[in-house]
């Protein structure tokens, strides 16, 4: 499939982006919790064009032994993008930058899982982006915290993710792809709300200190939303399954 | 200072902020300074001063003494290799099988073979090692006949119930022999396959709805649907 | 895939004392929290390179060379060179380190030094055109570490920048469907100067240019890119940990100050 052309401007003249959003606005977002059955714990995220899904195994023993630890679990973690997810097709071979993504992913969950609960054994987190529309690693974040809470393994909190960047001269929230491309500059972020800690930091293109500064309270700012969503989302299962249960209940006693 | 924050008996979500002040730790639970957050998502239970988390999700950790199904992986040369779905595989030494041991036990594999199920108790089991297990016990050993449920292991205080009270109630109105293995392995036997299998449905409904009110109600009402005659029912007629 | 890594097995108490000092605002080695180790650049060691420069920082030692070469560019930019940079973490450099293809830290050091020269736009990719969409120049940068002692990044950061800044080459032109070189050699047009700086957090401590004894303790890393005019044109969060929002912005304004003071000395270094 042909590339799709450069857009002419990336913000119009009323400060409206090509997918008609705002400068500080989220694209649509959907969580879902425990969709895979094999997997012990899985989430599909959708945020824009984005749509991942995570699978977590574990805490299982270690294989092979050599990479065990004696005193906790080891994270494993894989980025990796299927080969129809992009505009030109992806070779299936793990390319350099899914390596480095999956190094900084695993880094951001890895202070929030309780390992050493579970010594000697791995807790594999395998993040399949089926179709990537800019901002893939955040919204993989995003949902790999979910597939460990769907998994039960003990978290000390989860782990919120969005990208910020700047577009034409002007800080923007949430890149999709295009903006990414043509834009000056994108800044993913991954934060803690209790720990207060952004354990996910990357930038490339260029920012001066005081765009940075505000690019990175906007994409906190955009993280406690989604976190919000997050613990939403992974309620949401149970929530439902009781008031349907408790409505039953309710139904024939009356009857 | 002690103050309950987040609502008990509702569901919460890892990093949730359940309590401050000093009150105990129960399990999935955790300390930050005075502050006391949720390690999973669960129910939240207050019992006293302790705050606990039954957690809705999550495998099999092995501890002293539990009962557990387990599924033969491997035969060895003095043991067997044990799934028992937990993070660790286990051993059940031949050491640790009633009857005669030494050199004229040649093939372990007659007495257990790969796939077989075994009911056994956790022997030994710490940070350090595998867990170890044995058959020398009453009622443990290979399971043959019935029925074998894998529900999640978190499950499993839902389904004995406060007191033993569910899985009393679930063996009177199914007729049923059970079984429940801490690990999420349950062993049911019945009079018919009928009965098997309304005793099996009602144990996964137990695994779907353990967070809920009324369950035990609702499981009886439908055990009672299924036209399958109850022990008690059976004693009346008779 | 990447796993948490095998941690060598350094004593408890040593660990102790690396934490307790950056505590009090100290270092193994005396230094303070924000000052670099010594650092030593040479340029111009491998004669057959366009452009090489060797740096001891510390005891970290890192050797960079830069070769350009003739190739084809990519479809989607056939006004302008190619630029690669490649790291090898090699045995020679440290028990920690094996053979084998690159390791997810060399793969993460060379995409970082990258980002660095790409972003800042250091090396002017239109120049390296010889036929649009047909020939190029090719810019490959190898990082080559012969000695870790910490801080990696930052030694190939500056190794990197010395050797672009002092490469010479000859004028290439395409005659026909040959390329021919005019004689005279002539530096490679660079039009910034990105140096990295890279920060790691010990305890509630930040200290700058770790060295290996306190990477072994540091919760998080931090390295900054900064181009010549101060601005920002990379970044990259490693470890375990993280940092708080006011954390992030000392740090940043930190890195311009000490970016500042190492370009002087690579460009110094790199005319001599």
């Amino acid at each position: 499939m042909p590339e799709p052309k450069q857009p002419e401007k990336l913000i119009d003249d009323k400060g409206i982006r090509i997918d008609g959003r705002r400068l500080d606005q989220l694209r649509p977002i959907k969580l879902e919790v425990g969709i895979l059955d094999k997997a012990d714990g899985s989430a599909y995220i959708e945020q824009g064009k984005n749509k991942i899904l995570v699978g977590v195994y574990g805490p299982r023993e270690a294989h092979p032994k050599h990479i065990a630890l004696p005193d906790r679990a080891v994270l494993r973690c894989r980025y990796r993008m299927a080969p129809f997810s992009v505009d030109e097709r992806k070779n299936p071979a793990p390319s350099r930058r899914e390596m480095e993504l999956s190094k900084v992913i695993r880094e951001s969950l890895e202070s929030v899982v309780l390992t050493d609960l579970y010594p000697r054994t791995t807790i594999d987190v395998f993040i399949e982006v089926l179709q990537s529309d800019g901002g893939s690693r955040c919204a993989g974040i995003t949902a790999a915290s979910l597939a460990l809470a769907d998994a039960g393994i003990p978290m000390r909190e989860l782990v919120a993710a969005c990208a910020v960047g700047k577009i034409q001269g002007h800080m923007a929230l949430d890149l999709s792809d295009a903006e990414d491309k043509y834009g000056e500059a994108d800044l993913p972020v991954a934060w803690v709300p209790n720990a207060n800690l952004v354990t996910l930091l990357q930038m490339d293109g260029i920012l001066t200190t005081s765009e940075f500064e505000k690019g990175l309270t906007m994409a906190l700012d955009a993280c406690k939303t989604i976190h919000g969503m997050q613990q939403e989302a992974l309620k949401k299962k149970y929530l439902v399954i009781k008031e349907v249960a408790e409505e039953r209940e309710e139904t024939e006693v009356v009857a | 200072m002690m103050v309950i924050v987040a609502e008990p008996k509702q569901v919460v979500a890892p990093g949730e902020l359940l309590a401050e002040g000093d009150h105990v730790l129960g399990d999935n639970s955790f300390k930050v300074g005075s502050r006391i957050y949720s390690a999973c998502i669960g129910i939240f239970e207050v019992d006293g001063t302790r705050v606990t988390v039954v957690p809705l999700k999550g495998g099999y950790f092995p501890r002293v003494g539990d009962l557990v199904g387990g599924r033969i992986v491997d035969v060895g040369l003095s043991g067997w290799t044990v799934d028992i779905r937990a993070p660790y595989e286990a051993m059940l030494p031949a050491s640790e099988t009633p009857g005669p041991r030494g050199p004229r036990r040649r093939d372990l594999s007659e007495s257990f073979d790969v796939g077989d199920m075994v009911l056994s108790q956790v022997l030994a089991f710490d940070r350090t090692r595998d867990p170890l297990l044995t058959v020398k016990g009453p009622g443990l050993g290979k399971i043959s006949n019935g029925r074998v449920v894998e529900i999640s292991a978190a499950k499993i205080p839902r389904l004995i119930g406060r007191k033993g009270s569910m899985i009393s109630m679930l063996k009177r109105e199914t007729d049923c022999q059970i079984t429940v293995g801490q690990n999420g392995v349950v062993m049911v036997w019945g009079k018919s396959p009928e009965n098997e299998r309304v005793a099996v449905e009602a144990i996964y409904m137990v695994e779907r709805e353990a967070h809920t009110r009324g369950l035990t109600d609702r499981i009886r009402e439908m055990i009672a649907k299924s036209n399958v005659v109850g022990e008690v029912a059976r004693t009346q007629t008779a | 895939m990447s796993f948490t890594p095998q941690l060598p097995p350094v004593a408890k108490l040593e660990q102790k004392t690396v934490v307790d000092l950056v505590a009090n605002g100290k270092r193994i080695d005396d230094r303070t929290t924000d000052s670099y180790r010594p650092l030593h650049i040479q340029v111009g060691l491998i004669e057959k390179a366009n452009g090489s420069a060797q740096v001891h920082l510390g005891k970290s030692k890192v050797l960079v060379g830069v070769k350009v070469e003739t190739g084809t560019p990519f479809p989607d930019t056939p006004d302008e060179g190619v630029l690669t940079v490649n790291a090898e973490l090699g045995p020679l450099a440290s028990p920690l380190f094996e053979t084998g293809p690159p390791s997810e830290q060399a793969i993460e050091l060379a995409r970082v030094i990258d980002r660095g020269i790409r972003e800042s736009k250091a090396v002017d990719m239109k120049s390296l055109v010889l036929l649009k969409g047909k020939k190029v120049q090719v810019v490959f940068v190898d990082i080559y570490i012969l000695d870790h002692d910490g801080n990696l990044i930052d030694a190939a950061s500056i190794a990197a920048l010395a050797a672009l800044a002092s490469a010479k080459l000859l004028k290439a032109e395409l005659k026909g469907d040959e390329v021919v070189y005019k004689p005279g050699l002539h530096p490679l047009p660079l039009n910034n100067h990105p140096v990295a700086v890279t920060f790691a957090k010990v305890g509630k401590t930040i200290i700058v240019d770790p060295v290996l004894e306190e990477e072994q303790v540091m919760n998080a890393r931090l390295t900054v890119t900064i181009e010549k005019n101060g601005n920002i044109c990379a970044m990259q969060k490693g470890g375990l940990s993280g940092f708080t929002q006011d954390e992030l912005k000392t740090v940043v304004n930190l890195a311009v100050q000490k970016a500042a003071e190492n370009r002087a000395k690579i460009l110094a270094a790199a005319k001599g």
